[in-house]
C-alpha cells in the first residue's frame, strides 16, 4: 500500500514528507509504549501512534520506519514535525482512533508483521 | 574506531540523541543497515535506562572488524534483581515516565533480543554496567 493511500483512508492531514507519497509500506502496527515500537516493528513499517512524543520520531530513526501516523486527532508540536524533516519522515495525523485506523487498513489490505515476536511467558524469538 | 558520549539523567529532551548519533555514524563508515538498526535499538534502550533510572553514565561504541560492541555504565541506584530486570514486562519505571510512553518492561529484553551476547553487572546504590556484542555479518569470499 501506497502512503498515498494511507493519508486518503485515514482521511489523514500530511505534515511531513508529502514528496514521499508514492512510497510503499508493507505492513502495520498500532503501539503507544515506546519499547512495544521498537520491539514489534520492523524496517519499511507504517506506525498508528497516539503518543506525541518526540521519542516516538527517535524510535522511527532507530527502526528504519517508512511513517507515522498519529492517531485520535493528536497532533504532533512543531519540534516533533522539525524532526520528522530532519529525518525525512513522513508524518501525518488522522481524526480516526487507534482502533478504526487500524482495522480501516487492515481491510484494505496492509496487514500485521505477521512473523512478530511472541514475547508471552517472557520467551522472546530471535529478531 | 571508538565512540563514546555521555548520558544526563532524567534528560528527556536529549534523550535518545547518542543513539541517533551512533547509528548515522555507523551507516555513513559503511556498516550494513540491518546492523546499524540493531546497535541503534540497543543503544537507545541502554540511553533510555540511564535517562529514567540513574543521575548520569556513558555509552561507548567499539566498532571492531567482525563486531561492534556497546557498554553503557551508569552511576544510579543499580538492579536489585538482574533475573527480574529480564523479564519481560517487569518494569520500576515511575508513573510520570511511564505517561511519556516508557517502561513497558521491554528495555532489557529487547536488548538482549538485537544483541548477540548480552552481560548486565550491578551493584546497588552504586549502579549499572552493560555489555552487549553485536556481530557484523560475514563478508563475502571470506
Amino acid at each position: 500500500m501506497r502512503l498515498r493511500d494511507v493519508a486518503r483512508i485515514l482521511d489523514a492531514e500530511v505534515l511531513t514528507g508529502e514528496d514521499k507519497l508514492d512510497l510503499q509500506v508493507e505492513a502495520g502496527c498500532g503501539c503507544d509504549l515506546i519499547s512495544d515500537l521498537l520491539a514489534f516493528t520492523k524496517e519499511r513499517m507504517l506506525v498508528l501512534t497516539g503518543l506525541v512524543s518526540p521519542q516516538i520520531i527517535r524510535a522511527a530513526e532507530m527502526v528504519d520506519l517508512a511513517a507515522i501516523v498519529f492517531v485520535r486527532g493528536k497532533r504532533p508540536t512543531g519540534d516533533i514535525i522539525d524532526m520528522g524533516k530532519e529525518l525525512d519522515l513522513p508524518i501525518m495525523c488522522t481524526h480516526y482512533p487507534l482502533y478504526e485506523s487500524a482495522g480501516l487498513l487492515f481491510t484494505a489490505g496492509l496487514p500485521g508483521w505477521r512473523d512478530w515476536p511472541r514475547v508471552v511467558g517472557g520467551a522472546q524469538d530471535a529478531p | 574506531m571508538r565512540l563514546e558520549y555521555r548520558v544526563a539523567g532524567r534528560d528527556f529532551q536529549a534523550a535518545g540523541g547518542a543513539a541517533a548519533k551512533i547509528k548515522r555514524t555507523l551507516r555513513q563508515i559503511g556498516i550494513d543497515a540491518e546492523t546499524a538498526r540493531r546497535v541503534g535499538i540497543v543503544a537507545y534502550e541502554a540511553e533510555m535506562n540511564i535517562v529514567i533510572h540513574a543521575y548520569r553514565g556513558t555509552i561507548r561504541i567499539d566498532i571492531l572488524p567482525e563486531r561492534v560492541n556497546i557498554r553503557a555504565d551508569d552511576e544510579g541506584p543499580g538492579i536489585p534483581d538482574i533475573t527480574l530486570a529480564m523479564q519481560v514486562g517487569y518494569s520500576t519505571a515511575p508513573e510520570d515516565i511511564k505517561e511519556m510512553g516508557f517502561g513497558a518492561g521491554l528495555g532489557l529484553p529487547n536488548m538482549k533480543r538485537y544483541s548477540n551476547e548480552l552481560e548486565v553487572k550491578s551493584q546497588v546504590g552504586s549502579g549499572t554496567s552493560i555489555i552487549a556484542v553485536i556481530n557484523l555479518p560475514a563478508k563475502e569470499g571470506s
